[in-house]
């Protein structure tokens, strides 16, 4: 009908074949008038007979009017037709609410899902897991008393918040040495076992450092707590054991957020210890314990250095620079090992503030009688046109090939492909990581920003800095590194692109 | 077998059979090895294998090649499970697997040259390197498929193999002009897409291939022209993953005898380069289409 409409008025418009329009002119006419009869007897009465009359007796006025005047009443059997249409469904359906008026059944039905929908989605909001972590909302007061509660229950004193920070990275936690960690703490029974309190105050004042050092300082510890532990009647060693480890981790994460190599040894010392069978007694459960935790050291840490060094001895040739930066203990081994095996290479190292570590590694190398070269941060460009391969440490391997490592190795990284020097990371599996990053400022650790003020000139410029309101200090510990600057990691299990981590952490997670 | 019935057998192969690759031939003289072996263990056969190999290895041949096909030879018979058997039975066995292996790697090409055709498109220019067999298969299998297209080749120095490859391409009627090596720039704007064999793929998901691979992979990176490898699953090497041209092992870089003649090799010509895995653009393979990343995980899944 829509057509018909719109072809009388298109007559109107000029036209080739005259004859021609005029006979179908008079053809639709009488069509028309033949479908609005037969409309007019559909139509239900009550709706029909109000609007019928005006039309009805228009319906013998000159064309230009009838064409108007059709419209409307098409319009009007339209309507007609589709409500009765309407009202027949609802008596097929059998709905009890026909006795209402259409539209008022119509208005019934529509807030009907509506409402059923937001009930929907509320509840889908509720289950959904929160996304973000809470070591990375620490500027939400919310997140804020949900940690200061848990720490709580856990009898382990807060930090007191600092004010001053970056703005970017307000959402993480700024580590600031003070004395408070330990103060509020007692020796009396079920409080934090000795070797753990030694061992966050030694994390927290930088004593142990360095992601292996860490984790098996962490591991040692915790098999001491292992052994003064005794099950209490009626309990299971299985749970109460690691009931009793919660609170020790989190008190080692308020001294220092945990590295990845520790959160993966902690993963996998629960796991051992809620398989541990009710039966077995403390004794024998210990010595499983023991062992598993020596086993661990032994495998992921200590044997995959050796392969690891293995294997980065084959990429080092007699006449090489390397330039390494800091003083990861695995590189250093590897250049030991390789001294030990009769290549004859250079070692530059590469030094930043505030830690300086380098020079640590240039004593440790001297020591074996290594060629080496010590710079700093602001050099490397200048020191790397004579540099053949770049060996790197790494905090952690993240799922999408990113390396995250110590601040400062994403430079070298990046000044190392603009001389076309290949960048070797060293890396045990078992800092691989299922996280994603991309960039610096989501996930991080915060340094004492104290550590940037000590310059080694007599005058300390900034030591009010707390008192300067426009200036804040920031001291990153870790940066990202995207894999198109690095050409290969060295594993245990051999070497890879940076691109092949998810398929180590899926044979891994198939093998556990 | 000793080593010179072993070298003869293989040679034998290579005449006999053209259309094989040397790494194929290598596994057909495995075979022939493992049923003649007088060993009565194990562990003996599985080191007379290994003498094998490292015999195959020192003729001039391709020598990636050679070693990926004979290392996976190894690692797929071995795979089996030999309990409660005698030893005869299990060298039968084992002889059984080298033949099934053999067919899966007799089938690999047409698999390829099926997956490879539709990235050729109708009235497309593109410039191949030297002699590959495999790149051979794929541009009939598209020919066969009525696209029409024509070819750029390098001659390939310093064998020229690439004049080889040119006769077998015309004879299928597929219009072909030589290049020089050195025109590899000139041409690139002319093409649509490069592709090429490769002689071994390593563990970085880059190629080892006739020397002038690299040249052409970089000229297409600048010019933006995809550059496609065509290449069989039993030439992923494991445990070589080459930084650069220097850290490739000698041993693939040039023919035994010039190891032996040369005191210096930097007067040597190598035979081939190392192509790093940012200038690929896909790999295919019987595994599938690859991106070079992918080369890894498979090689991983192969070996672990």
């Amino acid at each position: 009908m829509d057509n018909e409409v719109q072809s009388s008025a298109a007559d109107s418009s000029p036209a080739t074949d005259k004859e021609a329009k005029k006979l179908s002119k008079k053809e639709r006419r009488q069509l028309r008038l033949k479908e609005q009869g037969k409309l007019d007897g559909a139509k239900s009465p009550a709706v029909g007979g109000a609007s019928q009359g005006p039309q009805g007796g228009t319906s013998a006025a000159p064309e230009t009017q009838g064409a108007t005047k059709s419209k409307a009443e098409l319009k009007a059997a339209r309507r007609a037709k589709q409500e009765a249409d309407r009202e027949k469904k609802k008596l097929a359906g059998g709905s009890p609410a026909v006795a209402g008026g259409g539209s008022a059944s119509v208005s019934d039905k529509q807030p009907k899902p509506r409402l059923s929908k937001s009930v929907s989605d509320s509840t889908a909001s509720k289950k959904e897991p929160p996304r973000v972590s809470d070591d990375l909302q620490q500027d939400d007061p919310k997140v804020q008393k949900r940690r200061a509660k848990k720490l709580e229950r856990h009898q382990i004193p807060q930090r007191v918040e600092h004010e001053r920070k970056v703005s970017l990275f307000s959402h993480l936690d700024q580590y600031e040495r003070q004395v408070s960690v330990t103060r509020g703490l007692s020796f009396a029974s079920g409080g934090i076992h000795p070797a753990i309190l030694r061992l966050g105050l030694q994390y927290a004042e930088g004593i142990i450092c360095g992601a292996n050092a860490r984790c098996i300082a962490m591991l040692h510890a915790f098999k001491q707590v292992i052994a003064d532990y005794t099950t209490p009647p009626q309990k299971e060693l299985s749970r109460d054991l690691e009931s009793k480890i919660k609170p020790y981790i989190s008190f080692l994460n308020v001294c220092r957020p945990k590295s990845v190599s520790m959160g993966n040894a902690i993963k996998h010392l629960k796991l051992q210890i809620s398989h541990i069978p009710q039966d077995m007694t403390d004794a024998k459960a210990k010595e499983h314990l023991y062992e598993c935790i020596d086993n661990y050291v032994k495998e992921k840490i200590l044997l995959a250095a050796v392969a690891i060094s293995k294997d980065a001895i084959k990429k080092i040739n007699d006449g090489d620079v390397i330039l390494i930066y800091t003083c990861s203990s695995l590189i250093r081994q590897v250049l030991c090992d390789a001294h030990r095996a009769g290549k004859k290479f250079r070692v530059v190292i590469v030094d930043s503030r505030p830690k300086m570590e380098g020079i640590e590694a240039v004593r440790r190398l001297m020591k074996h009688g290594i060629k080496c070269t010590y710079i700093l941060i602001n050099a490397v460009s200048y020191m790397m046109q004579e540099v053949s391969k770049v060996f790197l440490g790494a905090h952690a391997l993240l799922a999408n090939g990113y390396v995250m490592s110590r601040v400062g190795s994403s430079v070298i990284a990046t000044v190392a492909k603009a001389y076309n020097v290949p960048v070797l990371i060293c890396c045990e599996t078992y800092k691989f990581s299922e996280r994603v990053q991309t960039d610096s400022f989501v996930s991080n650790e915060l340094g004492d920003p104290d550590d940037l003020v000590k310059t080694g000139k007599p005058t300390q410029y900034l030591s009010n800095w707390r008192d300067i309101q426009s200036l804040t200090l920031l001291n990153l510990v870790y940066d990202v590194t995207p894999p198109d600057f690095i050409s290969m990691v060295i594993t245990e299990i051999g070497m890879l692109p940076c691109t092949s981590v998810p398929v180590v952490l899926r044979v891994k997670s198939v093998d556990s | 077998m000793n080593k010179e019935d072993t070298l003869n057998y293989f040679q034998q192969c290579m005449e006999e059979n053209a259309d094989i690759s040397s790494a194929v031939a290598a596994i057909h003289t495995l075979i022939e090895h493992l049923k003649l072996s007088p060993a009565g263990t194990l562990a003996g056969l599985r080191e007379s294998l290994k003498d094998c190999i490292s015999w195959l290895m020192e003729t001039d041949n391709s020598v990636t090649s050679i070693s990926s096909g004979c290392e996976l030879f190894l690692r797929f018979i071995t795979l089996t499970a030999l309990d409660q058997m005698n030893f005869q039975e299990s060298k039968n066995i084992l002889v059984e697997r080298g033949k099934m292996y053999l067919q899966k790697v007799a089938g690999s090409r047409d698999k390829i040259a099926a997956l490879g055709e539709p990235f050729i498109r109708d009235g497309c220019s593109i410039l191949t390197h030297s002699h590959s067999r495999v790149v051979l298969k794929t541009l009939l299998e598209a020919a066969a498929n009525k696209k029409r297209f024509n070819i750029y080749i390098t001659e390939s120095c310093p064998d020229r193999s690439g004049e080889k490859m040119a006769r077998k391409l015309r004879e299928a009627g597929i219009p072909v002009v030589v290049i020089l090596d050195a025109a590899a720039g000139y041409i690139m704007e002319k093409v649509d897409l490069v592709m090429v064999g490769a002689e071994g793929v390593v563990e970085s998901g880059g190629i080892i291939n006739k020397i002038g691979t690299y040249q052409l992979a970089t000229c297409a990176k600048i010019a933006n022209k995809p550059f496609y490898v065509v290449v069989e699953s039993f030439k992923f090497v494991r445990f070589i993953y080459p930084l650069n041209q220097q850290d490739v092992p000698n041993e693939y870089k040039y023919h035994a005898s010039t190891l032996k003649s040369f005191s210096d090799l930097s007067h040597a010509h190598p035979l081939i380069d190392y192509t790093p895995p940012t200038y690929i653009t896909l790999l295919f393979t019987d595994l599938g289409v690859l991106t070079p990343s992918a080369i890894s995980d498979e090689l991983i899944k192969l070996y672990c």
